[in-house]
């Protein structure tokens, strides 16, 4: 007989599995459920990104490509930083193409992180990050942003959290779920208090695109003297709808991103062939398919707002990614409760703020990667269960 | 003109006002009244339901109908469409470039219904030099939506 327990790594074991995956797996059971739950765009990859994918794959490029991704797409990144947000990198060696923005992440915390170094991570916030942290044997030191500063990480909150064991800050924005972004000023704040440590920022901007009220995202690696001490991390699942591509790349000081090209090497050799030929295709040409699909959500995430507010459910304006994040506080539920019974009562399904962290008791995330009637029949269920419990 | 407001009705011409004065940033009175100046414009013509007919067994079968026209001089292309489009048969009726003049599509009952209707009423039509009918035998996306598929949702990842 396998004694499992003796063989697994008692890290890993101690990791919970999401929480609410068994909410959503009944959800998914259940007939007539309408979701407001996932966190991928509803929209297919653009046709001429898709194109180009299947013409790669006529033309026969199906072998591996260098470790680092295509020369020919990470000279096309660096245009695109440079373009975007003002940033100007090595296409040599300051740019990694990755399986999604998430094993930038990974690749960025196992290159820095021992047992006992800490890491600070602003919550609610995505999912991912205090686990690698916990995979890496180091500590995550939670900050919990509230909702009076708009979900922001404010730099007495990040001052008062440093010790002499920081290594990495987290730097979510704009934010998964609470669709807070950080404009230049506050990242200023931040530098202030960063730029006489040794403290990397890992700043997740997977959803940079998508920035609403003529809010255009600032990367934190722009600041003067801020882009030796940060790793950008971004990618095209959420920016060109390309979720299934599993494509992202991370972009930072080289010494960090040569040990990330290390890692990258053993565990995945290089991202996918395919997926790289259809990026190039987006970063040059996909900018017009961008803002149509910017302008739908926009919409929807007015229609949303304005209809958690007009149901009696407070929600702030998220002025990034594709979630609102009203606040459930005026039924008295807790997250889990309102959304077990919203869930059984109306056949909504929404996910609780407690997903994120504890800092999202009291709120849900409701995606809007939905058509506009799709919200308003949620939006219509919602106010039902409200108004009849 | 208001092109965004087009853009959502016709998209879903059901949509509340209330919910397209929220997703444009305008007063529901001003949407209201942006509705009223296009439809008396004429820029919206109307307000229809998109069936999918093919799940009700023999109610509609349609055919594009290629025409050739010798136009009347004087009168062109429209004294022909003119009458063309008067017949309740007619769905749709468009002068075309290359090699044919009018498109027109047909409704009916039964293939043998429009057909009867293309030989006895346009063939015959004076100008009209020759018909070519297409019968449509499958609908796959009718203005703009999609009739093949279970349209079920299939991302299933909730946290991402």
């Amino acid at each position: 007989m396998m004694d499992y327990g003796r063989l697994l790594s008692p890290t890993v074991c101690e990791i919970k599995p999401s929480g609410i995956r068994k909410f959503f797996d009944i959800a998914e059971t259940m007939e007539d459920v309408i979701s407001l739950g996932v966190g991928e765009p509803d929209f297919l990859t653009p046709w001429e990104i898709r194109k180009a994918g299947i013409l790669s794959l006529e033309g026969g490029k199906t072998r591996y490509t260098s470790n680092r991704g295509l020369a020919a797409l990470r000279e096309e990144i660096c245009n695109y930083m440079n373009r975007k947000y003002g940033i100007s990198y090595d296409s040599q060696g300051e740019v990694l193409v990755t399986v999604g923005g998430s094993e930038g992440i990974d690749a960025a915390l196992r290159a820095c992180l021992e047992a006992g170094d800490e890491v600070i991570i602003p919550q609610p916030s995505y999912v991912c990050y205090e686990p690698i942290v916990r995979l890496c044997g180091a500590t995550p030191v939670i900050i919990r942003t509230r909702a009076e500063h708009d979900f922001k990480l404010t730099k007495e909150e990040l001052q008062a959290a440093i010790t002499p064991r920081t290594k990495v800050l987290i730097l979510p924005y704009p934010c998964n779920p609470t669709g807070a972004i950080m404009e230049r000023g506050d990242l200023e704040d931040l530098a202030q208090v960063l730029k006489n440590t040794n403290i990397l920022v890992l700043s997740d901007e997977i959803y940079a695109e998508l920035t609403f009220g003529g809010k255009k995202h600032v990367s934190i690696a722009s600041l003067e003297g801020m882009k030796e001490r940060t790793v950008v991390i971004n990618g095209f699942s959420k920016t060109f709808s390309m979720t299934g591509w599993r494509l992202g790349f991370a972009c930072g000081p080289a010494p960090v991103m040569a040990q990330m090209t290390k890692i990258h090497q053993y565990a995945i050799m290089c991202a996918p062939t395919t997926s790289q030929y259809a990026a190039i295709e987006a970063l040059k040409n996909g900018d017009e398919a961008v803002g149509a699909m910017l302008e739908e959500y926009d919409m929807r995430r007015r229609l949303m707002v304005e209809g958690f507010c007009r149901i009696g459910l407070a929600c702030r304006e998220p002025k990034g990614a594709f979630y609102t994040f009203p606040s459930i506080a005026s039924t008295g539920l807790s997250s889990e409760e309102f959304c077990e019974q919203l869930l059984y009562a109306e056949r909504v399904a929404v996910v609780p703020g407690t997903a994120f962290g504890q800092g999202g008791e009291g709120f849900i995330r409701a995606s809007y990667c939905y058509s506009t009637e799709h919200i308003a029949e949620a939006l219509r269920r919602i106010e039902h269960f409200l108004k009849n419990r | 003109m208001n092109i965004k407001l087009l853009k959502l009705l016709n998209k879903d011409s059901r949509t509340d006002v209330r919910d397209l004065a929220v997703m444009l940033s305008m007063s529901e009175e001003q949407v209201r009244a942006d509705i009223a100046e296009l439809e008396r414009e004429g820029v919206i013509r109307g307000y229809k339901a998109v069936i999918d007919w093919d799940r009700l067994d023999g109610a509609y079968v349609s055919a594009i109908i290629e025409i050739k026209v010798t136009p009347k001089a004087g009168f062109g292309f429209e004294d022909v469409a003119a009458k063309i489009m008067k017949y309740p048969a007619v769905e749709s009726v468009y002068l075309m470039s290359g090699v044919y003049d009018l498109n027109v599509v047909v409704k009916g009952k039964t293939f043998q219904e429009v057909a009867q209707f293309v030989a006895k009423e346009l063939a015959t039509l004076e100008s009209v030099t020759s018909t070519a009918t297409h019968f449509v035998l499958r609908r796959y996306k009718e203005l703009d939506v999609e009739l093949l598929g279970s349209g079920k949702d299939e991302r299933g990842s909730y946290l991402l």
